[in-house]
């Protein structure tokens, strides 16, 4: 299934990239995503477990995830 | 804001205006950046703002951010807060204003003095 993958902020920076796309098993969590995106270029400046948004929400690592979904590394968030 | 959160039956209002700081960790700011995840960052201000009103019966909440190059001075964030009474709205603004801090998806990239940036990152300083 094809996962859509947003990085922002330093994440962003550190990958050179703000999206991917990435096709895992069905059935595969976030943690599944994850070893995915520590294979890119880049990733070794990334969190072992960033936080992690599916659809605009937060998520935990044992999220399952359905194909078409937005997955989102988010950074220290610093608002306000 | 003001006209939003405001009602006849409302005696008190409350508002926060977060603004750009000329220093952070003694280093001189001139300006912040700011970006968001911004489909997020909309859902999870709204969703503060429900649990206020639901934490704060009555009380009414409006709240904007602004993301793009502010510099020093300029507001970066407001929340308006309404009730009858003083206490429930200063309560329902303070719980507003630390959830935005702690769960939107906005960051901030400082730009300094000396010419330099860094993306502020507040589990690594003292600054909540």
């Amino acid at each position: 299934m094809l996962i859509t993958v947003r990085f922002f902020a330093s994440y962003a920076d550190n990958l050179g990239l703000k999206n991917t796309e990435v096709t895992l098993a069905d059935g595969a969590s976030i943690t599944d995503l994850l070893s995915s995106v520590a294979k890119l270029p880049g990733a070794s400046s990334l969190p072992t477990n960033p936080l992690v948004a599916v659809n605009q929400v937060y998520a935990s690592p044992e999220t399952r995830l359905s194909p078409g979904d937005e997955v989102a590394l988010i950074p220290p968030v610093a608002g306000g | 804001m003001l006209r939003e959160v405001s009602d006849q039956q409302h005696g008190a209002i409350a508002l926060f205006v977060g603004t750009v700081r000329s220093v952070n960790e003694g280093r001189e700011v001139k300006a912040i950046e700011y970006t968001a995840y911004e489909s997020m960052a909309e859902r999870e201000m709204s969703a503060v703002l429900s649990e206020a009103e639901q934490q704060h019966a009555g009380v009414v909440l409006a709240a904007e951010h602004r993301i793009g190059l502010l510099e020093v001075g300029e507001a970066s964030i407001a929340i308006a807060a309404a009730h009858a009474h003083r206490g429930q709205a200063l309560d329902a603004l303070r719980y507003a204003i630390d959830e935005i801090k702690n769960r939107a998806p906005i960051w901030k990239r400082e730009m300094y003095a000396d010419g330099s940036e860094s993306w502020v990152d507040p589990t690594h300083t003292a600054a909540r």
